[in-house]
């Protein structure tokens, strides 16, 4: 048998002498996924000790696949996109042993929920400009700023931050990232509404907040770099296998189904061009896996971005246009603030408007283009003006 | 073809700047914002002003039928503005499309008195049919009982919160007639709507009397010329919309900083615009067109319509939702006033006719049809 023949084997007995001791019906769930994540069932290409077992990633979605079959309760994923997509990574990329143990289980379980603290009122594209100070202070770093269209804050434990410890040198060599503390006493979480009625992001005012040494993650002045790693886990839609069609070109082909009424050939030839490019997005996804099977995602993730946004967005407009006269409903304007995000839940009115955030949020499309073009086909940049200047120097 | 204007006149331009100085002066978007949360505050004190004050509410009407005796030229223009302020005023549906219907009655009968009171902004009107009910397309009407009773139910229907009377397509033994019903003696529930500028609403009526105002069967043509011209002039409003987009986010590259530079100098996005610049120029000489035709009678009103439509629906899209991207953030932010135009810009689209539907119209009307051949018969090549 092939190695990975092995740990495939391997890896199913231990799901099943694990759910032999967990039963999924008498288990509570917390239990049941603190008991998961110790057996290093959750992320299994995470390290032993980590909740994973040092195994390649593609062997996960059989795992994934086997717990639910038998009823396992899942860690709902969809809530804690910020912390499992973005945080884990950059903490078990960048953390300390004692950071992994300590941030890591209670993250996978859902226990405590992250968010992003990273673009700024002045920093959104240029997300090296922050200007939220970091200043040591002993063992502590005390934090002013203001950071802004922060998903989930007001519902976060935690966040990763990136802020500016040094101004007197280059924008990109004086910041440090850290895992901050959202129940400070100096956080102060204010709604944002957004054009969908609800408020799912927040600004977030930062007034001498105090962040332990002992939370900073990486090196000081070495916030940059952590700060790429986790915007490229953000860009690269990993995850597990998606089936096909998912996603928003699912919902729209669910439309196409049930409203027979509403078909003309040339919403028909539409829907089977979106319909191939999603199938194609899917592949290349698929592709993209296989080449990332270790390792941290590079630059190429930008481009799956890119497309998942133009998908989702042309879709969703698409369905709009299907549904005709039920397409100029909506459901609520209603300002909430959202538990969890869910693209292609609600009415085809909230997924469109809700997908415009897709080609900004994580990265602009200009952005991510930039990066194609630049990181990928090595293509020159734009002149900058902001290169060799002291951050605290720089035009504004 | 003839050359028709497609320009502004002296009059046009100046009509132009009294509507624009009264919407900004009037319909601030921190009110229009509001309608989202159900305060329509705003509506009445501003449809009068432009109806009776300005006298907008019968540009359409002619002067000895009791109106301005302008043209569909002038209503485009007011249209343009009333888009680029996403103003949530009946215009359209009452000053074009009801007031257009009631042109369809013979002067001189029982429309008259209407007529007359929806172009002194006395009264306001609207079509009972769905606002995604296209031109050319099947109109969905009610029955008739003994006696001019009227009963069924219609959804969907745009300008019915504003109107004091509504015009009901009726079938009858002997085609479409047209009905006036009091706003009084029908169940409206309001719909919460993608673009509450334009709320829509479910209309009941439950044996309640009418009196026709136009007789079978030339209702059917009236409400058809209604949604025609409703359709036509409807690209003027996307026009004005989509200008707003183009302008309000050039403004702000200009401004915007990112990277120690102004954004808008990344060639990129000097490109995006440049291209949203010529599809807008392209969206104001197919509206005028659609106007000019409209206005002049010209036997070529039907395709400057489809085509009208096929481009400028999509036109306003695109360029709201390019604002929403060029404006990063603060774009998708409730505050902001770009999702106005983004919700007012997707629901035009689909109201009166898609631009898919306007582009098959098209191909009947300049005799490109659409290949025959089913599934069946397709061979390999
Ligand atoms: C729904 C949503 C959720 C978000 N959640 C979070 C979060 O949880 N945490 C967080 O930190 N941030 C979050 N963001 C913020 C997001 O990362 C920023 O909005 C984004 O990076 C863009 O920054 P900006 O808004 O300042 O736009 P700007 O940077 O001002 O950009 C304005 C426009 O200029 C373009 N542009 C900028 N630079 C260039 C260039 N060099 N070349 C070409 N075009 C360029 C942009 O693409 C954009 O279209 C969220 C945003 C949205 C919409």
């Amino acid at each position: 048998m092939s190695t990975e023949a092995t740990a495939r084997e391997d890896l199913r007995r231990r799901v099943t002498a694990f759910l032999a001791e967990h039963d999924p019906a008498t288990t509570d769930r917390l239990e049941f996924l603190r008991a998961r994540y110790d057996a290093g069932l959750a992320w299994v290409w995470f390290p032993p000790g980590h909740g994973g077992l040092g195994l390649p990633r593609a062997l996960q979605p059989e795992v994934e696949q086997r717990l639910a079959a038998a009823g396992a309760p899942d860690n709902n994923p969809r809530a804690n996109g910020i912390g499992l997509g973005m945080a884990a990574p950059t903490i078990l990329a960048f953390g300390t042993e004692e950071q992994k143990r300590r941030f890591l289980r209670p993250l996978w379980t859902g226990e405590e929920s992250w968010c992003q603290l990273f673009s700024e009122p002045g920093a959104g594209s240029d997300l090296a400009a922050v200007s939220t100070r970091g200043v040591r202070e002993g063992d502590d770093w005390i934090v002013n700023g203001q950071k802004v269209w922060t998903s989930g804050a007001h519902r976060a434990r935690w966040a990763i931050l990136v802020a500016r410890t040094d101004p007197d040198v280059v924008k990109h060599a004086g910041l440090t990232y850290f895992l901050c503390d959202m129940t400070d006493p100096g956080v102060e979480v204010r709604p944002l509404r957004q054009i969908t009625g609800e408020a799912e992001f927040n600004e977030v005012f930062l007034t001498d907040v105090h962040i332990p040494d002992s939370q900073r993650l990486g090196g000081e002045g070495e916030g940059w770099k952590v700060a790429t790693a986790t915007l490229n886990n953000e860009r690269v839609a990993i995850g597990g296998d998606i089936p096909r069609e998912s996603g928003m070109v699912g919902v729209l082909s669910r439309t196409w189904r049930e409203h027979p009424e509403r078909r003309t050939p040339e919403l028909h030839d539409r829907l089977l061009r979106m319909w191939v490019e999603a199938e194609v997005a899917r592949l290349t996804g698929e592709r993209l896996r296989q080449k990332l099977a270790v390792g941290q995602p590079g630059p190429e993730g930008s481009a799956m971005k890119l497309v998942f946004a133009r998908i989702a967005q042309e879709a969703s407009g698409l369905d709009l246009e299907l549904l005709g006269e039920e397409g100029l409903r909506y459901s609520d304007w209603a300002m909430v603030r959202p538990e969890r995000v869910d693209f292609t839940g609600r009415d085809a009115g909230y997924r469109y408007l809700r997908a415009k955030g897709n080609s900004i949020e994580g990265g602009t499309s200009e952005i991510l283009r930039n990066v194609v073009a630049e990181r990928v086909l090595g293509l020159p940049g734009e002149p900058r003006v902001d290169k060799d200047v002291a951050w605290k120097d720089l035009p504004r | 073809m003839s050359k028709l204007n497609l320009l502004y006149t002296e009059v046009e331009d100046d009509l132009r700047a009294t509507v624009r100085d009264l919407l900004a002066d009037r319909c601030q978007s921190s009110a229009v914002i509001a309608a989202y949360d159900g305060d329509r505050s705003l509506v009445v004190p501003l449809w009068k002003a432009l109806a009776t004050d300005l006298e907008l509410a019968g540009l359409l009407v002619p002067d000895e039928r009791g109106g301005a005796g302008a043209s569909a030229r002038e209503a485009a223009v007011v249209l343009e503005e009333l888009g680029r302020a996403v103003a949530p005023v009946p215009f359209l549906t009452s000053s074009v499309v009801a007031t257009t219907v009631l042109l369809g009655a013979e002067a001189g009968g029982p429309a008259d008195d209407l007529l007359a009171a929806l172009a002194a902004g006395d009264r306001t009107a609207a079509l009972v049919v769905p606002l995604s009910t296209a031109p050319g397309a099947a109109v969905a009407s009610l029955a008739a009982g003994a006696g001019g009773r009227v009963s069924g139910s219609v959804t969907s229907v745009a300008g019915a919160l504003e109107a004091d009377v509504f015009l009901v397509p009726v079938t009858t033994p002997d085609g479409t007639a047209v009905y006036a019903v009091p706003a009084e003696a029908v169940r409206i529930d309001p719909v919460v709507s993608l673009d509450m500028t334009r709320q829509l609403a479910d209309l009941a009526v439950d044996s309640v009397p009418g009196e026709a105002l136009i007789a079978a069967p030339a209702g059917a043509a009236a409400v058809q010329r209604g949604l025609e011209v409703g359709a036509a002039l409807l690209a003027s409003e996307q026009l004005g919309l989509a200008q707003w987009c183009l302008t309000a986010t050039v403004a702000y590259l200009k401004e915007r900083r990112q990277f120690g530079r102004v954004v808008g100098g990344f060639q990129a996005l000097k490109h995006r615009l440049a291209d949203l610049y010529v599809a807008v120029e392209s969206a104001a000489a197919a509206a005028r067109h659609a106007a000019a035709t409209v206005a002049a009678d010209d036997p070529d009103r039907a395709v400057a319509t489809a085509v009208a439509q096929a481009w400028c629906g999509d036109v306003a899209v695109r360029a709201a939702e390019e604002a929403i991207q060029l404006h990063g953030g603060i774009g998708m932010t409730w505050e902001h006033p770009a999702h106005l135009y983004l919700k007012r810009a997707k629901a035009g689209q689909i109201a009166f006719g898609t631009p898919g539907f306007h582009r098959a119209r098209l191909a009947e009307l300049v005799e490109l049809p659409a290949p025959t051949v089913g599934r069946g018969t397709r061979k390999a090549p």
